[in-house]
């Protein structure tokens, strides 16, 4: 048995990526620098749907499907955080998290 | 055991190696232009293991989706926040690193520990195939709601981002 036979190979990978992507939306200070981990978190939780779909589903379109509707809605929720980064820039003249402490009623 | 399956499984080892460099290049890099290229590069790897599970189609739209597009807007808002040279330097105080890293490195440790005893089962009997023959057919029959609902959410999300990123209009005091 080769290690890419093994549903623990992929789930462990995609647990890699789920704690590399928090280590980094703590490290960094950015908030365009959170926006690329939490993509790398929601790419782990595609890589996990895949390999179910692969070893234990039944039906191999069901993993498939879930997968795409992940990436939309990874694709969705960057262009609104970049427009909201934009926003808060234009703002704020800034996009470090510690400066935007600020809100007007 | 032949010679393919060997080149196979050494391309496996080789998109693991890509998502754990790019994961360190996107967490460890200073410049954010340096995070997104490793980005990419975990993408690009994702998208072999998805060819290893068996669906071409979903690796391809993986490089489309992610690596063509969403990384392409993130270099864009980088390059309208701040300058792409300045660093996203840490300031780390006291023993947050160590706090941080070993959180991190303590969970991956215990779900890594909870996936290797877990013993999971295979569903009794397969139905369909990996061709994207069944796969439509599954996008119009079974999730045509799901399907019709993400394209809504991803147009409502494409009016909410133009509308957020105009500048404020000027109202008319008359």
């Amino acid at each position: 048995m080769m290690p890419s036979d093994h549903l623990t190979t992929y789930l462990m990978i995609g647990a890699f990526m789920l704690f590399v992507g928090l280590f980094g939306m703590i490290r960094h200070r950015t908030l365009i620098g959170m926006l690329i981990c939490v993509e790398l978190i929601l790419a782990g939780a595609g890589v996990n749907f895949m390999a179910f779909n692969y070893f234990v589903a039944p039906d191999p379109a069901v993993g498939q499907a879930f997968t795409l509707f992940i990436l939309g809605i990874a694709a969705a929720e960057a262009a609104i955080v970049i427009s909201l980064v934009i926003a808060i820039h234009r703002r704020f003249h800034s996009v470090d998290p510690q400066a935007i402490n600020e809100l007007r009623g | 055991m032949t010679l393919y399956r060997f080149l196979a499984e050494g391309m496996f080892l080789g998109f693991i190696v890509l998502i754990v460099f790019g994961g360190m290049l996107t967490v460890w890099s200073r410049l954010l232009m340096h995070a997104v290229l490793g980005l990419a590069v975990v993408f690009i790897g994702v998208a072999g293991l998805f060819f290893h599970l068996g669906s071409p189609f979903m690796a391809m739209m993986q490089v489309l989706i992610y690596v063509g597009a969403v990384c392409v807007m993130l270099v864009f808002g980088i390059m309208v926040g701040h300058s792409p040279t300045e660093t996203d330097q840490l300031r780390w105080s006291g023993n947050n690193f160590l706090l941080a890293s070993g959180t991190c490195i303590a969970g991956f440790i215990l779900l890594s520990a909870t996936l290797i005893r877990t013993h999971w089962t295979a569903a009794a009997e397969r139905v369909g195939d990996y061709s994207m023959q069944h796969l439509g057919h599954a996008f119009l029959h079974q999730f045509v709601l799901a399907f019709e609902l993400i394209s809504v959410v991803l147009l409502i999300a494409i009016l909410g981002a133009i509308i957020i990123a105009r500048p404020p209009q000027e109202t008319d005091p008359s």
